[in-house]
């Protein structure tokens, strides 16, 4: 039982190395951009500004500090709880991310669930019937659909559900002009629909080549085989041993597969106009906002190293194996 | 003394690396169009022509026309020509990283090892795509910042493999018996090793090749990295964005069609080409 309290310790501070080197490395490329953050800040005001109000800006910012000073500044700052003030949206960082996030959190939850889903299901069908032709189908899907960009995807979806047949709304997440009091929920879901088959699609595929490789692994294995000669049914072993089996490498995926859900949300909220985190990253870079750009790095981050440090444990679980050798070794020395 | 020869397993055959055959096939075709079109068309293909403005697709354009009378197969093929150099230059940087970085973790230093084991962790813990964001921002913009985001985001993946690879290596016999005869680490990493990591290195570039198109792709669709006016295919998929809605429908298809053609089959070459070195490996 130690070795478990160890091993979850051990991730966990490298959970804090990775997001304290991520911090680092975020702060440098802000430094190095060519963009000047007093002129992003001022944006149309800009002629309105003397060099004495600069200066002035300058020194209230500590932009005339040293980088390493100002890099302590900002991460003190951070760990207190101010995250800045956002030009783009005029409003505190942090309001904007806890907001923009809800609206993300639940197009990203539900394509995730989805994806585990039907991705788990037809990765469970297809292993199981390894070359037949509804294999085939699944195996094409899935590699097309892994050489398909998101975004187009998105676009193609626009074109025949909002453009052609006009049965979705073409952007946002509730209608134009209605207060967020109004909206109700089938309208929210009914915006939600076009981004959220989007954004599974791709996770479809992934889980689905996942799971069939080791379902075909698991068909083959000795407990199979000897459930078959028991006279177990072809449905009785894949939902019994298969199924069961191929359930937690399947989540481990679907944990460690964060990052490119972030990803796809950027994208997929880009082309829906969807007020998500991702379309505030997009704002944050095209207009040099800086405090917003950073803060939304560390909670990306955060975000995608939490699954996949969870990913870690959970491979860990089902397959302890990996972690045999310090086992073993405590095992001779007690 | 009886000498067993063992054979191997599966010996790798064409016949496995079926698809991939005639993937090889299309991308070659569509690589030598690609670069005949780029220069044959020169620029003269570009021009705007405000008489033949969002035409829907003709005989005389094939993929139709955008709302500067430009002919969008001109322009998706000159895209596909900046996708694949970017893609070339990145990929290729990417397997130089993968392997500095391998060698150095897996040089036998610890503390080495765990700062490149850090410097993974990191890239995968932060989405590809803010990543590339952020060093775009950085840089300026400009297809070097493209280049240089798309190739320091690829290389975490074949890092591992290669690093693998090496361990595996450096304890194998002929390996240990060279050592035993005195040759130098330089000697042994020459001839002993670094011979077994080009075909991985081969492989982990083909299998780059396509996630890199992508990601040039995403990240020009988004805005960020090339001016407005080239001809990117992101760049034409995010321009054909503002017209979808007004039913110009082929300026969003066919430039992202032609796309995923290109990236399917260097996926396909990819995947056969391991098939081919690692008889082991089997199908994905």
């Amino acid at each position: 039982m130690r070795s478990w309290k160890a091993f979850v310790l051990v991730r966990l501070i490298r959970l804090a190395l990775v997001l304290a080197g991520v911090a680092v490395v975020a702060f440098v490329l802000v430094k190095l951009s060519p963009v000047d953050p007093i002129d992003a800040y001022l944006g149309p005001d800009i002629a309105r500004v003397g060099p004495e109000q600069r200066a002035l800006i300058t020194e209230k910012w500590g932009l005339d500090q040293p980088a390493g000073v100002q890099f302590v500044k900002w991460l003190s700052s951070m760990l207190t709880g101010d995250l800045g003030w956002s030009v783009t949206y005029n409003a505190s960082v942090a309001d904007v991310i806890s907001e923009r996030f809800r609206s993300s959190i639940v197009l990203m939850g539900l394509a995730w669930a989805f994806s585990g889903f039907i991705g788990f299901s037809l990765g469970i069908w297809a292993g199981a019937n390894p070359g037949s032709w509804s294999d085939r189908i699944i195996r094409l899907y899935a590699y097309i659909l892994a050489a398909t960009p998101t975004f187009w995807i998105a676009i193609l979806l626009l074109i025949v559900f909002s453009v052609g047949l006009r049965w979705t709304p073409v952007c946002c997440a509730a209608p134009i002009g209605m207060l967020p009091e109004d909206v109700t929920l089938l309208q929210r879901l009914h915006h939600l629909l076009l981004p959220l088959i989007a954004l599974s699609i791709l996770g479809i595929a992934q889980i689905a080549l996942h799971t069939r490789v080791k379902m075909i692994e698991i068909m083959q294995s000795d407990f199979v085989l000897y459930a078959r000669a028991q006279g177990a049914t072809m449905l009785d072993i894949v939902l019994h041993h298969g199924a069961r089996n191929a359930a937690l490498p399947a989540i481990t995926v679907l944990f460690a597969s964060l990052g490119e859900l972030f990803g796809g949300s950027i994208l997929a909220e880009t082309v829906f106009s969807y007020p998500g985190l991702g379309s505030a990253t997009i704002e944050a870079g095209i207009r040099g906002d800086v405090p917003l750009l950073l803060a939304i790095t560390l909670t990306a981050t955060l975000f995608v190293s939490v699954g996949n440090t969870i990913a870690d444990i959970l491979y860990h679980v089902a397959d302890p194996r990996i972690s045999s050798a310090s086992e073993a070794w405590q095992g001779i020395a007690e | 003394m009886t000498v067993v020869v063992e054979k191997p397993p599966q010996t790798p055959s064409l016949d496995r690396a079926n698809p991939a055959l005639v993937a090889t096939g299309i991308a070659v075709l569509l690589l030598a169009a690609v670069l005949l079109a780029a220069w044959l068309l020169g620029s003269s293909g570009l021009a705007s022509d405000f008489q033949a403005r969002l035409q829907p697709p003709s005989w005389q354009h094939l993929f139709g026309t955008d709302m500067f009378g430009r002919d969008v197969l001109a322009r998706t093929i000159k895209g596909l020509a900046l996708s694949l150099r970017v893609g070339f230059l990145a990929a290729g940087i990417s397997v130089v990283i993968a392997t500095c970085l391998a060698i150095v973790s897996a040089s036998g230093s610890r503390l080495a090892d765990s700062l490149v084991s850090l410097f993974i962790d990191m890239t995968m813990g932060l989405p590809h795509l803010v990543l590339l964001i952020l060093i775009s921002f950085a840089l300026g913009g400009g297809t070097t910042a493209v280049v240089i985001a798309v190739a320091v985001t690829h290389w975490p993946r074949l890092t591992r493999i290669l690093r693998a690879e090496i361990l595996q290596l450096r304890n194998a016999e002929y390996v240990i018996v060279s050592r035993n005869f005195g040759k130098s680490r330089w000697f042994i990493a020459r001839h002993h090793i670094l011979p077994h990591l080009v075909p991985q290195m081969i492989v982990g570039f083909v299998l780059l090749f396509p996630h890199a198109i992508l990601h040039e792709a995403g990240l020009t669709f988004l805005g960020f990295g090339l001016e407005p006016g080239e001809p990117a295919i992101g760049i034409l998929l995010s321009e054909s964005m503002r017209y979808l809605l007004a039913g110009k429908w082929w300026l969003g298809l066919f430039p992202g069609l032609l796309l995923v053609v290109a990236v399917l089959c260097f996926d396909i070459i990819g995947n056969g080409l391991r098939v081919l070195t690692d008889p082991k490996a089997g199908r994905p």
